[in-house]
């Protein structure tokens, strides 16, 4: 079957379907990943958009129940150059094209995925609709246009759980565990919890418009505020509860949890024009000078301007110097804007985890 | 951090000749690494026994050693040079192995040379099995079980631990010499001997087999401050038990979720950091247990190699480079990355393509091989192609590979009429064309999980391969009125070709070309640019596929000229032919031309990003080159350079529009047709030896009974000899003669009155089209009747008079003229009592011309493809032969350590891989340097074995003599020692073969032989000598088989003996010659 992708600027791509058929309009941006395609579809940061992968080789490996970030497929539209119709590899499951039938999400296949990122490389992020049926190019570029735009978005509310629960994975084994660590779900990725629960952390996910108060009720030695999809400025009870929390409890925030913690300490934050989204982004620690290579999924950044003095930037991307990480000089919170649960991607970063972990010791033994 | 300050001269270590397992991306490595550091004002030293090669051009390095890289002349260029630092990283496994044993001497301590990118612990723990499984096993990871072996019986004790199969691997050796796969004690013990000997440190490792299991590999790079990045990730076809120089290899990886590539990833970080390789690359194996996920550590080089090359190709980071610049201190952060020159080189390469690299083999050339695969190495070149499928990638690159192949289609030389069983049978066993076999199975409906049972290939590409089949199949008989575009479009991005459409709708390659040409169906060039699109990149290297957007930009200012590279290596042409691609570069973009380079070989500096203004890398086939010349129109493209492969396609280039440079296509043809080039003969009044072509066998008879035995038989057009052979009698002529045929393929069969006890010469020239300067004549040390690229030849003539040297510049000028010639002209010559007989005239660069270029300092290709461009000799300011003082002589490198059992005797048909020179003041000297160049450490003092054809006994006395003189004992066979006793020429007898006790293959064993003189019995003899020869390759003892080789080898022995060896960089040789 035939699909149509038309971007709000005009641009139009003619593809094969492949998945559910629909239609489906969202920002499209593309992720340079040459592995991990279900970690990605599965991350709730990418609820909202329309994912464009410039490798063009999907599919390879198959699906399994195991390298899920969360219970669904969160992308709203998928782009492939191939798709692979014989996945290899002994924990395939079943194929990405079955799964996503079944999860109801449209793919296009068979376009110059690299022309497309050029293109956006170009001229930005910008809104596309990806459709199986509807074949006026007219009609879809007014679609396009239409669907509302990312910045000033909270997507949150979409992607962040309903009620709180105690994490746990049935592959990962329970000890008891040293420290309560309060997850504020923004549409956190499970390896953020798998990552925690390895350093004995017990771990309760608790919805995103949570009230600081009643996740202090829970004495809790850490809090983690996740990663998640849309505007960082869109959700500013985020930014409220996130203040009210700094300085009473050790806090480690990861992509929008890194802006929101950005913005609750007076920073700003901007959209960029095509963000970040892959796993080789090099991002120096400026503490050691060592470079890292990152996994990164973000269209915000926290301006290093608009800090406050008593924030301290502790990590830049080395291609286009954007704020990666900071922390605050007195208080323990530290944030990063990439992904050290990696999942897709590299483990270079894991051992912020362990910084956590430490700060939450010392935090604990202070009293 | 800064780059270091307290170095001021740097020795780099090349990787000599080129043989199987150490090719032209040595080159490629050493140059990149000696343009990156001399630019960071370095003083460079540079060693390299191979003249072929970029990297020893004079202005590459400060000073230039074409010498032996033995430890002898490591210290005496240290000595000379006085480095404050070695770099050992970039010369191969070679480049390492002299580093250690040098290190081991104690000369880099003596002289306070310090070893940078890697130290001697590092080394150690990354080559040495027991070291490096400590490591491994210290980072948690796992490896197959294994066991050490010193001596056969410990190696045994081992083996039986384990548990049959097992894999053999001798520790430090090249490309896995000696290695191999033992299913019992019995091929146990055969194959431990040969490894045991074969390690330079009489080490071999017994491993658990993990053949079937999948294979990957890793290519990760350090700095010194500990900064690890993946460059590429590189999944084999074949899976684990053939060696990946043989694999057909996919980049980047294909089959790994991210959970298994990132798990593959930390430990390629942990064991770099482990093995503590302080800065530079390092290529890591690792092993995939596919039913289980079970990932093992397979082994490392810590040292760029040439699956650092591919990455290099395939990704668009030059490892290489940025390897030098990490040993002399700079950090990855602080290198940019040449090509989105806004970001560093401190990151992981995204790619947006898939890259296939197909090995070429060449066992046509050594009959009598095993033409199985297993982990030692025996391909002779490759071919890497870029597609935004694997499947347009692997047609891509089938028909850059230039086995008359279009794609991937029928083979026929895996035979016709076979069996399911048979089949199954073959494919059990990896082989050269199994690729082929797949497909005749896939045909016959074998399937996949049957084929990945037997094979172990992955079902991923299994089902690939099935897709190509299928669509092939399905369109045979598509109508030419329903070719479309949609469809056609479809078929480009599976990666088919003109050729092979035209075969399913029954038309010319030519009319679907223009059909397709008139229907908008074009190529779209995209580039490589390490970052999938991400950033802008500003380096125009690119890859063709069919897409909607093409990203070469054909604007430009200046007029371009196209250069068409030679493909992948193969016997008879390689990197002297990539040497001349990159001189004509660098010569036009000199003269402000824009240059396009044109080629298919990963391995080379033409296929380095900034040798030209633009790199496709692309098939070298007509459709692919009328592509871009469609594209890109440029003023004149050259297919003088490339070897063969562009020369057979220069009419046909020429016929569709393409505007050929220099040497008129008319003159080619002239030159390779044998009537219009006897016609030339006779005009010019110039000899040749009687010839015939035949057509048939009853032909082939009549024309040899007409000129007289011994006859020199050969199909027309092929390459470097093959099927080429000196026929003494009729019986052999008949036996012989279907092979020729076979290798015509439907062209005609040569006939040459063969020329006994002439000896041969080879020159080459450079001709304007009004005037001709000769750049060098080389006299052969062999006679006549060996491929001119087998046999050892000098420079100047050592043998030929003034008179004779006169004649044949005459003679070149005539010719050259005569046809016409604008560019390079090579000429092979027989001189045989004072008559000169012309044997072949090549309107083209040949084998040679680096070789000349490096004797007589002056770049000739750079000259030629200035004469191409419109340039006269004399705006050139290049009017007269250079004469030199000096001797260089130039000798071939053979791969018979390779082909276990092949015969090693030299012959009219070419088998050599590479080529050494050795640079001297006297004949001998440079004739000794030249053999140890190439391996063959020629004895001092030591008994030598003398067995020769009756025809030899008279001219061996003389050399028997001089040997004993020198203090050499003596042992002959019974008939050569008859001869020699009656010249009282003092020797012991030795049997024949065949009785065991005392025989000569004994002595060869106990190394109570030093040397060998033996030459081949006619065509009947050859049967008993071969044990000789394959002895003495197998046990490392020089084998002389030529009377002529044996004088030379006299020659040099007498020099050494009587003088020291010294060593002299070009730059001392050219301003000698200049005084």
């Amino acid at each position: 079957m035939r699909a149509l992708l038309v971007l709000e600027d005009g641009r139009v791509f003619h593809g094969r379907a492949f998945g559910a058929e629909g239609e489906a309009a969202a920002e499209v941006v593309f992720n340079t990943g040459m592995s991990g395609y279900q970690e990605l579809l599965t991350d709730p940061s990418y609820y909202g958009q329309i994912v464009n992968m410039t490798y063009p080789l999907i599919g390879n490996y198959g699906v399994n129940d195991e390298d899920m970030e969360s219970d669904r497929i969160q992308v709203a539209g998928f782009i492939v150059r191939e798709l692979c119709r014989w996945p290899s590899n002994y924990r395939s499951q079943g194929s990405l094209e079955a799964w996503m039938k079944k999860q109801g999400i449209i793919g296009i296949e068979g376009i110059d995925t690299r022309a497309l990122t050029r293109h956006i490389r170009e001229a930005g992020s910008m809104n596309g609709v990806l459709s199986t049926h509807d074949e006026s190019i007219e009609s879809l570029k007014r679609k396009a246009q239409a669907a509302p735009h990312m910045a000033g978005r909270d997507l949150v509310k979409k992607v962040t759980c309903a009620q709180a629960y105690d994490f746990s994975d049935p592959k990962q084994q329970a000890g008891s565990p040293v420290f309560k660590v309060t997850v504020i779900d923004c549409g956190a990725k499970s390896n953020i919890c798998r990552e925690l629960t390895l350093r004995n952390c017990g771990v309760r996910v608790v919805p995103a418009h949570t009230p600081a108060g009643e996740i202090l009720s829970g004495h809790p030695d850490g809090i983690m505020v996740s990663n998640g999809p849309g505007d960082p400025a869109a959700v500013p009870y985020l930014a409220k509860t996130i203040r009210e929390l700094i300085g009473k409890i050790p806090m480690f925030g990861i992509c929008l949890g890194h802006q929101i913690i950005g913005l609750a300490l007076g920073g700003r934050t901007v959209k960029m024009k095509f963000g970040h989204r892959g796993i080789n982004h090099p991002v120096k620690d400026l503490a050691t000078g060592q470079v890292g290579i990152t996994s990164q999924n973000h269209g915000f950044c926290v301006e290093a301007e608009s800090l406050p003095r008593e924030i301290e930037i502790t990590h830049l991307n080395m291609n286009d110097n954007s704020v990666e990480g900071l922390r605050h000089k007195e208080e323990p919170v530290f944030s990063v804007q990439y992904h050290p649960e990696a999942s897709p991607g590299p483990h270079d970063a894991a051992e912020l985890f362990d910084r956590f972990t430490g700060m939450m010791d010392k935090h604990k033994k202070r009293g | 951090m800064p780059k270091r300050t307290d170095i001021k001269k740097i020795l780099i270590i090349g990787s000599g000749p080129i043989v199987i397992g150490q090719a032209c991306e040595f080159d490629y490595s050493g140059t990149q690494a000696c343009k990156a550091l001399k630019a960071e004002g370095y003083e460079i030293v540079l060693v390299n026994s191979n003249p072929a090669t970029i990297m020893t051009d004079p202005e590459m390095a400060d000073r230039t050693y074409i010498e032996p890289i033995t430890p002898e002349v490591m210290e005496r260029i240290i000595e000379k040079e006085r480095p404050q630092a070695v770099l050992p990283t970039l010369g191969g496994q070679t480049g390492l192995n002299i580093a250690v044993e040098t290190y081991n001497q104690g000369v880099f301590e003596k002289y306070k040379v310090e070893m940078i990118g890697l130290n001697i612990d590092a080394i150690h723990r990354g080559e040495n099995r027991e070291k490096f499984k400590a490591v491994i096993q210290g980072l948690g990871l796992d490896l197959p079980k294994s066991g050490l072996g010193r001596s056969l019986e410990e190696a045994i004790k081992a083996a039986e631990s384990i548990g049959y199969p097992v894999i053999i691997r001798p520790a430090f050796t090249l490309g896995g010499t000696g290695g191999g796969v033992a299913r019992n004690e019995e091929e146990f013990r055969k194959i431990a001997r040969l490894g045991l000997e074969n390690s330079l440190i009489h080490e071999i490792l017994i491993e658990e087999s993990v053949i079937g299991w999948k294979e990957f590999e890793l290519e990760v790079m350090r700095d010194r401050r500990d900064n690890v990045v993946i460059i590429c990730s590189i999944e084999n076809f074949d899976p684990m038990g053939v060696h990946t120089g043989d694999s057909i290899t996919v980049a980047p990886a294909q089959t790994l979720t991210d959970k298994e590539y990132q798990k593959m990833r930390d430990a390629g970080i942990a064991i770099i950091r482990a093995i503590g390789v302080e800065t530079g690359g390092s290529n890591i194996q690792f092993a995939i247990n596919p039913q289980d996920g079970r990932l093992v550590v397979i082994e490392m080089n810590p040292r760029v190699s040439r699956s650092s090359a591919l990455a290099s190709k395939a990704t668009g980071f030059p490892i290489a480079k940025i390897a030098a610049l990490l040993a002399v201190g700079y950090t990855l952060d602080e290198i940019p990355n040449d090509i989105t020159r806004k970001t560093m080189a401190c990151f992981e390469p995204a790619i947006d393509y898939c890259v296939v690299k197909i090995p070429r083999f060449a066992f046509e050339k050594f009959p009598g091989a095993d033409p199985g695969l297993g982990i030692s190495m025996k391909s002779v070149g490759e071919t890497m192609a870029i597609g935004r499928t694997f499947r347009e990638a692997l047609q891509k690159g089938l028909r850059s590979l230039e086995i008359h192949r279009s794609g991937y289609e029928d083979y026929p030389k895996i035979g016709a009429d076979l069996t399911p069983e048979i089949l199954k049978a073959r494919l059990a066993v990896p082989h050269a064309e199994r690729l082929f076999t797949l497909r005749e199975a896939i045909k016959q409906g074998i399937s996949i999980p049957e084929l990945y049972a037997i094979t172990g290939i992955d079902p991923w590409f299994l089902s690939q391969l099935k897709t190509i089949i299928d669509t092939d199949q399905q369109e045979v008989g598509h109508a030419w009125e329903n070719m479309d575009p949609a469809w056609l479009k479809k078929m480009k991005q599976e990666g088919f070709s003109d050729a092979q459409i035209a075969g399913w709708v029954g038309r010319t390659e030519i009319e679907v070309r223009e059909k397709r040409k008139n229907l908008g169906v074009l190529p779209t060039y995209k580039l490589v640019d390490t970052c999938a699109a991400e950033f802008e990149s500003y380096t125009p290297y690119c890859y063709s596929t069919y897409e909607e957007e093409n990203e070469m930009d054909q604007a430009s200012e200046q007029p371009k000229i196209m250069i068409l590279g030679s493909g992948p290596n193969r016997i008879g042409q390689g990197i002297e032919f990539d040497y001349c691609c990159c001189h004509a570069s660098f010569a036009l973009q000199d003269l402000g031309y824009e240059t396009i380079m044109v080629n298919s070989n990963p391995e080379t500096v033409s296929t380095d990003y900034d040798t030209s203004d633009k790199l496709y890398f692309e098939p070298l086939t007509f459709e692919d080159i009328m592509n871009i010349i469609d594209l890109e129109k440029p003023l004149g493209v050259i297919v003088q350079f490339g070897g063969q492969t562009p020369l057979n396609l220069a009419r046909r280039l020429q016929d569709a529009g393409a505007p050929i440079l220099g040497t008129p296509v008319e003159a080619i043809e002239r030159a390779e047709d044998r009537d219009q080039f006897a016609k030339l003969m006779l005009d010019l009044d110039m000899a040749q030896p009687e010839n015939g072509i035949a057509r048939s066998r009853d032909e082939v008879l009549e024309i040899a009974n007409t000129i007289g035995f011994p006859v020199l038989v050969r199909p027309s057009f092929v390459l470097g000899g093959r099927a080429m052979r000196i026929v003494y009698d009729p019986q052999s002529l008949m036996d012989f003669v279907q092979e020729a045929f076979d290798a015509a393929e439907g062209q005609p069969v040569l006939i040459d009155k063969f020329l006994e006890d002439a000896i041969e010469v080879d020159v080459d020239a450079v001709c304007d089209g009004t005037r001709t300067v000769v750049a060098g004549i080389m006299e052969h040390i062999e006679e006549a009747g060996i491929h001119s690229g087998d046999s050892a030849c000098v420079l100047p003539p050592h043998t030929l008079s003034e008179e004779v040297m006169n004649r044949i510049k005459k003679y070149t000028e005539r010719i050259a003229l005569a046809l016409g010639v604008r560019g390079l002209l090579n000429i092979q010559f027989a001189v045989r009592r004072g008559n000169l007989y012309v044997l072949e005239v090549n309107p083209r660069a040949s084998r040679t011309v680096p070789f000349v270029s490096k004797a007589t300092g002056r770049p000739w290709a750079k000259i030629a493809a200035r004469i191409m461009s419109g340039q006269t000799l004399d705006e050139i300011k290049v009017t007269e032969s250079e004469s030199i003082q000096h001797f260089c002589i130039k000798e071939s490198v053979l791969p018979f350590s390779r082909f276990a059992g092949v015969d090693i005797h030299l012959g009219p048909e070419m088998k050599s891989t590479g080529e050494v020179m050795g640079i001297d003041n006297s004949f001998g000297m440079a004739f000794i340097k030249a053999q140890a160049a190439a391996g063959q450490t020629l004895p001092l003092s030591g008994r030598v074995f003398v067995s020769v054809k009756d025809d030899d006994k008279r001219d061996v006395v003389f050399i028997a003599k001089k040997l004993r003189d020198m203090g050499f004992d003596l042992v002959a066979t019974p008939g050569t020692h008859k001869v020699l006793r009656s010249n009282s020429i003092l020797a012991d007898k030795v049997d024949k073969i065949g009785r065991e006790t005392k025989s000569v293959l004994n002595l060869i064993r106990e190394k109570k032989i030093q040397m060998i003189i033996n030459t081949p019995f006619g065509p009947v003899g050859r049967e008993h000598v071969r044990p000789i020869g394959t002895t003495a390759v197998a046990h490392g003892v020089p084998c002389i088989t030529t009377l002529q080789g044996a004088q030379a080898a006299v020659n040099g022995i007498e020099a050494r003996q009587a003088a020291a060896l010294t060593v002299s960089p070009l730059q001392e040789w050219y301003g000698k010659s200049k005084e």
